[in-house]
């Protein structure tokens, strides 16, 4: 059904005179000298022109094109694409905390400061930190401002430093990151754990490293066990320990990167704290730190004295803003919607079942795909095509034909320490019938590339539209619709 | 409430098929020492309708519904169709991820597409990303660029740019050994371009201004982009009404090389500042260097038109510390929504739109100077929003406004020295006539 209809950009469907809003009439009397001195357009040319029923068809089927976490299994391994309660989306339409400007005199915002002062608080518990900024906008926006957190306080030590370490396996964020904040990124290989190992990092940290940026559990799904003594080399050098925090739904409830000497994280609500993703934001980064890099967060921060809450913008030390007003508020209710309604016994078993779900598929395909990495594994784990390789099927024929399967692929050739990778995260939310879907899924696409290897290689057949040229987009880029 | 769809038989079966006693012993690589002995100190669990009753207390808590507003600068009270939310709001929409096996994702990347088509429409530019996270980032990543463009360290910042991207602008170039200096303006509230000549060089790589600026005045974008070309330097222009555009004269057809802002206006509640949507269009030349995902056309297999993520090249998963901003997740459930607005409105739509907050903006401007006191204090063109100069302290006046239930405007003096007795004023089409007319009785009542 959703195959027949072959939908055009809007701009195809346009004819003049149409519109799909009916606005008031002008109440006050039209003055035409407002005009004077400005430079007035003569048309919005090529802007479209559509009724009301028009534009609803077009994003109604367009939306049918999409998969999604409410149409079923969404493993992309690091990404934590787990379900999205749907009263969230409710709390966060309320008119009374949705409606409010962002520069209303802070008395008359007290209802929307002490939430977010509350998911503060929840989040400071749950990470084991002292300070929570909100004002981040997404996982690698956190992550730079956690990075200028740790440059503010070595400046005012007298040296920025020159390096930022940065484990192989982790998300390309990270040196991204380290980099805007003026440091050089200096690589550091896992070792055959897939893990970082000692002797290298206690060779690479000196006195002219800032940080040490680590993933835990890392982008294998690899728990770093000597957390601890990575960061006491670190620290005994004088430099600051960054925790990537996409992954703390293998975390939350168990253990706190606090506890493990942790300095400064950032969390991506839209992961763990089940914010949806929306097609690719907003997201929400918050930044979390132990009491050393507190005096160095972003302005404003939120205090509260006598019941009162208040904006203080008056913080010496601060980096300044990274972002226009307070953050992504309305994904913060979301998240602090989800954190209420679990409860710490429902966080911890959040992790505890995504763990489980996730060792389930390991074992159940361990042997039919490659692992390259034995060490045990908390929320996701790494297959690669290895084995299908030697019938010329990689994995992304593989992820290709899953889509013929009805389910979304994994994360592909990420983490780059494993060729071929297929990254898997199935999430607390997945049923058993789901997991087995996939799994027998997987099974059946291995069959395949024995039997049938073309099947894969031309896959996918059955979707809105077939595998798509992504070096012509490239080489010849169409960016936008013109007008012929 | 844990959305847990596993049974406790479930578990079972899957921990004998695992070959471990209990959930447990799957964290046996977390050492004993940092593992929590006990549950965390949280509150809950709670019901749902336990949640609901909680938000719906701390709303009651907000009194801003109670108020009739005039605060704009860079957060506006636009008037949303319905269909936006209920569209929007499709769990299709909504619970994706960043569109990364194409051939599943066709649904947003053919709104990236559009959403970039109409950014390129409105601004006047060559190419439009697929958004950014706010306006005040966009003017940051803006001058980064232009200063990747022409590799020179020098940049040149209007002083009537919203503060707080000024803000964001400082805390993203500290780090980088850029110079960022400030340029002021002049008596109609619009960059002074003796200062700008001044304080161009041979170094300098962009100049930044904003229009309409933070004083609500619209830049004369043709001389300000003939002088910073003179001086072989970029001009970037960010804005934050972005519904101005629907009647001014598109920014890149006046010298503009870098056009970002804040669509919020586009369709997005006032959300207490977030989450809002950047935007950014350039000149072709410059796609190597913008940043940000991008939405392109191709074709698939059979020759069928699709779309798809391209030149990836310049982002962090493959080029790492070498890429041309860190952004990974954007706004792409508020560009969607933008581009729900936008269409919704069409041609027609957008234009009348913008004419009846240009008219009312007049109306209320003409309304309000005609009180004793109250005086415009620039003298440039505005469209929406206008500086008023008061006989006091402006923040007396407003606490006085607000005991009569209304929120005046913003307050100038934090951010300008000299203007401490102004106010920034802002009008929407939700401003009813009868809505103006009781704020300027009740501010000549004030000023008494």
């Amino acid at each position: 059904m959703i195959n027949v209809i072959r939908e055009p950009l809007i701009f195809e469907i346009s004819s003049p005179g149409k519109s799909g809003v009916r606005l008031p009439a002008l109440d006050v009397p039209e003055k035409l000298d407002v005009l004077e001195g400005l430079t007035v357009r003569e048309d919005l040319e090529g802007f479209p022109e559509v009724s009301e029923t028009e534009v609803t068809r077009h994003f109604t089927r367009l939306s049918q094109m999409n998969y999604c976490v409410d149409f079923g299994f969404y493993p992309l391994g690091s990404c934590t694409m787990k379900y999205n309660p749907k009263l969230n989306e409710k709390v966060a339409g309320m008119a009374s905390l949705a409606g409010v400007h962002p520069l209303a005199p802070e008395k008359l915002a007290q209802g929307n400061l002490e939430l977010m002062k509350t998911l503060e608080k929840l989040l400071c518990e749950i990470t084991g930190m002292d300070a929570v900024s909100l004002q981040p906008a997404a996982g690698a926006h956190g992550e730079l401002t956690g990075m200028m957190l740790i440059r503010a306080y070595h400046e005012a030590q007298g040296n920025p430093r020159k390096y930022v370490l940065i484990p192989d396996s982790a998300h390309g964020t990270n040196p991204s990151s380290a980099h805007i904040c003026g440091y050089v990124v200096k690589e550091i290989k896992s070792n055959d754990k897939g893990t970082i190992s000692l002797e290298d990092l206690a060779r690479e940290m000196t006195e002219e490293v800032a940080a040490l940026m680590v993933t835990n559990p890392n982008t294998l799904g690899v728990f770093e066990s000597d957390i601890c003594q990575i960061a006491d080399i670190v620290h005994a050098k004088g430099g600051f320990v960054y925790m990537d925090g996409a992954n703390l739904n293998a975390l939350a409830g168990i253990t706190r990167p606090g506890d493990m000497k942790v300095d400064v994280l950032h969390l991506n609500l839209h992961k763990t704290f089940s914010t949806p993703h929306g097609g690719g934001g907003p997201g929400s980064g918050p930044v979390a730190v132990k009491k050393i890099l507190e005096p160095y967060l972003p302005v404003p921060i939120i205090e509260e004295k006598d019941g009162q809450y208040h904006l203080n913008y008056n913080r010496p030390k601060s980096i300044g803003r990274v972002k226009s007003f307070y953050g992504q508020f309305l994904v913060m209710l979301k998240a602090l919607a989800y954190i209420l309604a679990l409860g710490p016994a429902g966080l911890r078993e959040m992790t505890e079942i995504a763990v489980l779900n996730s060792n389930y598929i390991r074992k159940s395909l361990d042997g039919i795909y490659h692992l390259k990495y034995d060490s045990p594994t908390l929320h996701e784990c790494v297959f690669s095509d290895k084995f299908q390789k030697d019938f010329g099927v990689s994995n992304l024929d593989i992820s290709k034909r899953l889509l013929d399967y009805g389910l979304h692929p994994p994360t592909m050739s990420f983490p780059l320490i494993v060729h071929g990778a297929l990254m898997i995260e199935p999430t607390e939310t997945e049923s058993r019938r789901d997991l087995d879907l996939f799994i027998e899924a997987m099974k059946a696409i291995d069959r395949e590339a024995r039997e049938n290897p073309e099947l894969l290689r031309t896959a996918p057949h059955i979707t809105y539209v077939r595998r798509l040229d992504e070096v012509q987009a490239a080489r010849n880029p169409v960016l936008r619709w013109e007008k012929k | 409430m844990s959305y847990i769809p596993i049974s406790d038989q479930d578990k079972k079966e899957m921990l004998a098929r695992i070959g471990v006693e209990s959930v447990e012993d799957l964290f046996c690589c977390i050492p004993e020492s940092i593992r929590l002995k006990g549950l965390l100190n949280l509150p809950g669990p709670l019901s749902e309708p336990e949640i609901l009753e909680y938000f719906e207390e701390r709303g009651k808590k907000n009194s801003f519904d109670r108020y009739l507003s005039f605060l704009g600068g860079g957060a506006y009270d636009h008037f949303i169709p319905a269909v936006v939310d209920y569209l929007s709001s499709r769990g299709e929409f909504v619970s994706p991820y960043t569109p990364y096996q194409p051939e599943v994702s066709q649904g947003t990347l053919q709104v990236i597409f559009e959403f970039q088509t109409l950014i390129c429409q409105l601004t006047g530019l060559d190419i439009a990303n697929a958004s950014l996270y706010d306006g005040a980032t966009g003017a940051a990543e803006a001058v980064l660029m232009a200063n990747r463009v022409k590799n020179k360290k020098r940049l040149l910042v209007a002083s009537n740019v919203h503060p707080e991207y000024r803000q964001v602008i400082y805390t993203y170039t500290r780090n980088l050994g850029l110079e960022v200096v400030e340029i002021p303006y002049d008596r109609l509230g619009r960059v002074d371009q003796k200062g700008l000549e001044s304080a161009m060089n041979s170094h300098t790589s962009v100049l930044l201004c904003q229009s309409p600026n933070y004083f609500g005045v619209v830049e004369d974008l043709k001389s300000l982009g003939e002088l910073t070309h003179r001086h072989d330097a970029l001009l970037a222009v960010v804005i934050s009404e972005p519904l101005s555009l629907g009647l001014l004269e598109a920014p890149g057809k006046l010298g503009a090389d870098i056009v970002t802002g804040e669509a919020q206006s586009f369709g997005l509640p006032l959300s207490y500042g977030g989450p809002y949507l950047g935007f950014m269009a350039c000149k072709k030349e410059f796609v190597r260097q913008l940043p940000g995902r991008i939405a392109g056309q191709t074709v698939d297999a059979e020759g069928r038109r699709g779309f798809v993520l391209t030149l990836s090249t310049r982002e962090q998963h493959i080029r790492r510390e070498k890429a041309t901003s860190n952004i990974c997740t954007n706004q792409a459930h508020c560009a969607l929504r933008a581009t729900i607005y936008l269409e919704t409105l069409g041609r027609q739509g957008l234009k009348k739109l913008a004419w009846l907050n240009l008219q009312k903006a007049a109306y209320a401007l003409e309304k309000l100077t005609s009180i004793p006191g109250v005086s415009r204090k620039f003298g440039g063109p505005v469209f929406n929003e206008f500086v008023l100069e008061f006989p006091t302290d402006w923040n007396r006046i407003k606490q006085k406004l607000e005991e009569k239930g209304i929120l005046g405007g913003l307050a100038l003096g934090d951010d300008y020295q000299g203007l401490e007795k102004c106010a920034l004023v802002t009008i929407t089409e939700k401003h009813s006539r009868e809505k103006i007319d009781r704020y300027a009785e009740v501010l000549r009542e004030v000023l008494k």
